[in-house]
């Protein structure tokens, strides 16, 4: 297992690397600079703009540089927009709003999902099941970019009972998270119930019933290991739908997290900003990812640490 | 739109059917998939409003009496009316001509951006798995790690520098969407490689692409065209999070993103600009989504659910 995890940590170097080299020249390649937008730049600020960034040194030294900053010292420059401010600060100071808010719709999908799945497996053909069915496609079908506004409406502006934007008391986390959660939810809860079914006529959950498990002992100890296996393998994608999904979220319901920030930076050619939350985003992706592979191997015998 | 796609692939199997001199009980699989996707009715209502909807796009604004981009500052956010059925928005356009017209952007990049992440992945995909061994093993390789990129990131990137026009925009969404294709495609070159009118065309001293192109793809026909129905929601729901971004479809064109960008920002007032948008384009992604499980049903398709 150990080696399993090292190698694919030694795989993640040169993705990365392709990461950030792919970024980095694209970021500079693209028309239009940092300096375009302020008013009136005389061409002396200007170039001392570029000296200050390290702009004006040929290209690859650019490159190798910003490489040894990042490898070296885990320094992602100066913000291209807000001088005064690093790149580093900027996330330090954004990410805790965007974490927050990933982990409680990931919570919120795994609760509500694995509970529904199973609920409906276990009554399955039944109207629990129709109806459980139906709601996580309809889960599905509405992007959070409808059911977050819907949601807004409802129960802030009709309802009242929460703001309708902002992110200061923790009332306010309630409706960004549930809007993210519930569309992950409903893809768990259609895994789960599949995946339970499947496992439910395996001839070793007869043999725990013909030992006399009670049906709850059954479901949770026996049933639902095996169950939870396509919903494990789905965990990699959600938490990179997740992720990026809270851009949208953050935009909706004006949440100060690092996905409002990174689109920003796109339209500010904020080159630094632009590079730095690619990184990060990538780390956060990757590592995550690998997470989900070993416990899906932990899960499931069948499968082996190549 | 959607009607093709079910349609066209029974005619070739039938007429060889026919042909072959089988006294009637023949019935061809292609035949015998749409007797059971006739029988499956959320998969036939959600052809059915495909179709509908689809026609309705097209033709709709033909016979609007409202341009899509004809404004009436008399007449900004009337509720819906007589004069018009879905009311207008904040410049006095007609929603109904809008969302139709709009539907007509949001299709067409639903079909052209899946079919460009079908061509991609089909090739990609078949070549991997008819070579084998090591190409094989470097290219699912490459699949493997594509998959855990931060890809919605690179097209936000590429939107907003290269300034979002609709064909990078198709472009950009096809080239993420064309992994899980490519490895469903390889999974089932690989299980039919070693049949034997494959040997017998090789023996024929048939080329590789004749081989693959002519006898191997039409024979996995079943699982390209479910997946190609279950990636239309996929494509259709990234290009209205662009829109809804501000980076996809840009005013005073209009799309399913961008008409329910413009209603969930005014939605307090005049809730129905979001309301209809959202639930056609619901509506949109489930009929798609009922029709991608119908077909994937009739045509037996066991590969991993979802």
């Amino acid at each position: 297992m150990f080696r399993f995890i090292a190698r694919r940590l030694l795989e993640t170097i040169p993705v990365l690397l392709i990461i950030v080299t792919a970024t980095f020249f694209m970021v500079r390649f693209v028309p239009g600079g940092p300096f375009d937008n302020e008013k009136a730049t005389t061409p002396e600020i200007r170039a001392n703009l570029e000296a200050y960034y390290g702009l004006n040194l040929p290209l690859h030294q650019q490159y190798l540089n910003y490489l040894k900053a990042v490898v070296l010292h885990g320094d992602l420059g100066r913000s291209t927009k807000y001088a005064s401010r690093t790149v580093n600060e900027i996330i330090a100071d954004k990410l805790p709003a965007s974490l927050q808010l990933g982990s409680l719709a990931l919570l919120i999908a795994l609760v509500l999902g694995l509970t529904a799945g199973v609920v409906a497996a276990v009554n399955r053909n039944t109207k629990i099941d129709y109806f459980t069915s139906t709601f996580s496609m309809v889960g599905i079908c509405v992007p959070t970019f409808v059911l977050g506004p819907v949601l807004v409406l409802i129960f802030a502006i009709k309802l009242g009972w929460f703001n309708a934007s902002g992110w200061y008391e923790w009332q306010d986390r309630i409706l960004p998270s549930l809007t993210l959660g519930i569309v992950y939810a409903a893809s768990i809860a259609r895994l789960t119930r599949g995946g339970m079914l499947e496992v439910l006529n395996q001839d070793y959950i007869r043999t725990a019933r013909a030992k006399g498990a009670s049906e709850a002992r059954i479901i949770f100890r026996h049933a639902l290991r095996g169950g939870l296996l396509p919903v494990v393998s789905f965990l990699g994608p959600a938490i990179a739908g997740i992720l990026t999904g809270s851009f949208v979220i953050e935009t909706i319901f004006q949440i100060p997290g690092l996905g409002r920030e990174f689109v920003n930076s796109a339209f500010n050619r904020d080159y630094t900003l632009v590079l730095g939350t690619v990184i990060l985003y990538a780390v956060l992706i990757i590592g995550l990812n690998l997470v989900v592979d070993v416990v899906q191997v932990w899960l499931n015998p069948k499968l082996k640490f190549e | 739109m959607s009607a093709p796609v079910v349609q066209k692939p029974s005619t070739p199997p039938a007429a060889s059917a026919s042909a072959s001199a089988v006294p009637d009980r023949g019935v061809s699989p292609w035949r015998d998939a749409w007797q059971r996707l006739r029988r499956n009715h959320l998969a036939v209502f959600g052809g059915a409003v495909l179709i509908t909807l689809s026609l309705l796009c097209v033709i709709g604004p033909w016979f609007s009496p409202y341009g899509y981009e004809q404004t009436d500052l008399y007449n900004t956010f009337s509720p819906p009316s007589f004069k018009h059925w879905l009311g207008t928005d904040q410049l006095g356009r007609d929603l109904l001509t809008r969302l139709l017209f709009g539907g007509r952007i949001s299709l067409m990049v639903g079909l052209v951006a899946t079919f460009v992440a079908l061509t991609i992945g089909v090739v990609y995909g078949a070549i991997s798995g008819y070579a084998g061994g090591k190409t094989d093993r470097v290219m699912m390789r490459i699949v493997d790690i594509l998959y855990a990129l931060p890809f919605t990131i690179f097209v936000i990137l590429l939107m907003v520098f290269f300034g979002r026009n609709l064909l990078l925009l198709f472009v950009a969404i096809g080239a993420v969407e064309w992994l899980t294709m490519a490895r469903i495609v390889r999974g089932q070159i690989m299980s039919i490689k070693r049949m034997d009118y494959i040997e017998a065309a090789r023996s024929l001293g048939l080329g590789t692409p004749r081989i693959i192109f002519r006898h191997m793809i039409p024979n996995i026909l079943g699982p390209i065209i479910v997946y190609t129905t279950l990636t239309i929601p996929g494509v259709m729901l990234l290009e209205a999070f662009l829109s809804f971004l501000g980076l996809g479809v840009q005013p005073p064109m209009s799309s399913w993103g961008v008409l329910i960008k413009d209603g969930a920002e005014r939605m307090e007032e005049y809730p129905w600009m979001l309301i209809f948008p959202g639930t056609i384009f619901s509506l949109t992604l489930f009929s798609l989504n009922f029709l991608g499980d119908g077909l994937r049903d009739a045509l037996d398709v066991r590969a991993a659910k979802d």
